[in-house]
């Protein structure tokens, strides 16, 4: 082949569409005068057309079925926390409990603004006012809510002021602790402790019988 | 329809997985073309495919919206094809290159005409003949070759799923495209 040895480089930019008009017209001229080259450019030709699939060869049906039967689960929306809680039960069961008993414990909190105080003798109520009178004794423990308490006599047992102040004048005296609850979360805590007291009272309780 | 890609795509990423099902439905007979044609078996074609599918999808998050998903997933697609030519190779075959030389394998190193060339040969037979001069290939050219027939990728799109610059697609195009010449020209 007397041909010149662009030629085979032009074919190829021809086929990918990538050929300058010059290139071009110089390729069909020479096409033309050479059946060599135009026998070559046909088997180039030939020879990519047989890459194509042919239509006989078909993916399965199912294909698309089988890959989304092949997916993740976990990652499908809202599969995370759901893919945690089953992986950690206990903390799960623990923390879904502390929600739910805060969201009652506030609530109680939240519902009693009314004025109330322990029911015990000696006690003298006025205005939201509770009134350990000089040279009584109260036994046992008091709890006054969103009200103050002034103690001039003697209290053989526990103080609780919830939303409230306490005054202890000198002549008086409390056997046991004086505590004030003013904001939300020492409720909280101070109505836990309370219950985790009962419950291991309970506990103590029983096993010993 | 881009667009319409793009948006099961952003779909996809907000947790809506049935979405990914059009894409699938969209894209699988390209994939499995081009897996069949990179490995010359229709079973292993399609569990290629399907490995490219649920990487794609458990990749998803990393996939550009800028770019195009069929790029992506031919790259996906091309690569696990070659990982899976690779760990198939016996040791010693034709289409090893010999060192030193770019593209030049035992087979070119064989008269192309060995094979009598049969006039009438049966569809099957023919395709299989077909395949298997296409799995003659080195990779690299078979990669390139599949992507412009199959996908009718041009060079620009096909040197973005490669990573290869343009100049490069260009060539091994040419020398596949020569080399298939060569190997096909008797039929």
């Amino acid at each position: 082949m007397t041909c010149p040895e662009e030629i085979v480089e032009y074919m190829h930019d021809y086929l990918d569409e990538e050929i300058s008009s010059d290139s071009e017209r110089i390729l069909k001229g020479h096409l033309q005068s050479c059946e060599d080259c135009r026998n070559y450019l046909y088997e180039l030709k030939k020879a990519v057309s047989y890459v194509k699939v042919p239509a006989s060869i078909t993916v399965s049906s199912d294909f698309t079925e089988r890959v989304m039967a092949s997916l993740p689960q976990e990652a499908k929306k809202k599969g995370k926390l759901k893919g945690w809680m089953m992986g950690h039960p206990v903390v799960s069961a623990a923390a879904l409990f502390l929600v739910l008993i805060s969201g009652a414990m506030l609530t109680s909190w939240n519902q009693g603004e009314d004025f109330s105080v322990t029911r015990q003798s000696n006690l003298i109520v006025e205005n939201h006012t509770v009134i350990v009178p000089e040279g009584k004794t109260v036994k046992g423990d008091i709890l006054v809510r969103n009200g103050d308490i002034k103690i001039e006599g003697r209290v053989q047992g526990d103080v609780t002021v919830i939303n409230g102040d306490r005054y202890l004048a000198s002549a008086g005296s409390v056997t046991g602790d004086i505590k004030e609850i003013d904001q939300a979360f020492e409720w909280l805590w101070y109505k836990i402790k309370t219950s985790a007291k009962e419950v291991s009272s309970y506990i103590t309780t029983n096993s010993f019988q | 329809m881009e667009v319409l890609i793009k948006d099961k795509i952003k779909q996809v990423l907000k947790g809506n997985q049935n979405a990914y099902s059009y894409i699938v439905e969209e894209y699988k007979d390209k994939v499995f073309y081009l897996c069949y044609r990179m490995i010359g078996n229709r079973h292993e074609a399609e569990d290629l495919a399907q490995e490219a599918f649920l990487k794609a999808y458990v990749n998803i998050k990393s996939f550009n919206l800028n770019m195009k998903f069929s790029t992506w997933i031919y790259r996906i697609a091309t690569n696990l094809c070659i990982d899976r030519i690779r760990k198939k190779k016996p040791d010693y075959y034709l289409d090893a290159e010999i060192a030193g030389t770019d593209g030049l394998n035992m087979y070119s190193q064989l008269a192309s005409d060995t094979e009598s060339p049969e006039n009438e040969v049966e569809s099957m037979e023919m395709q299989e003949t077909i395949q298997n001069e296409i799995l003659k290939l080195p990779e690299k050219y078979r990669s390139v070759i599949i992507l412009k027939y199959i996908e009718d990728l041009s060079l620009k799109e096909i040197s973005d799923p490669l990573d290869l610059p343009v100049g490069t697609v260009k060539t091994r195009i040419h020398r596949g495209r020569e080399a298939l010449r060569l190997q096909l020209r008797h039929l």
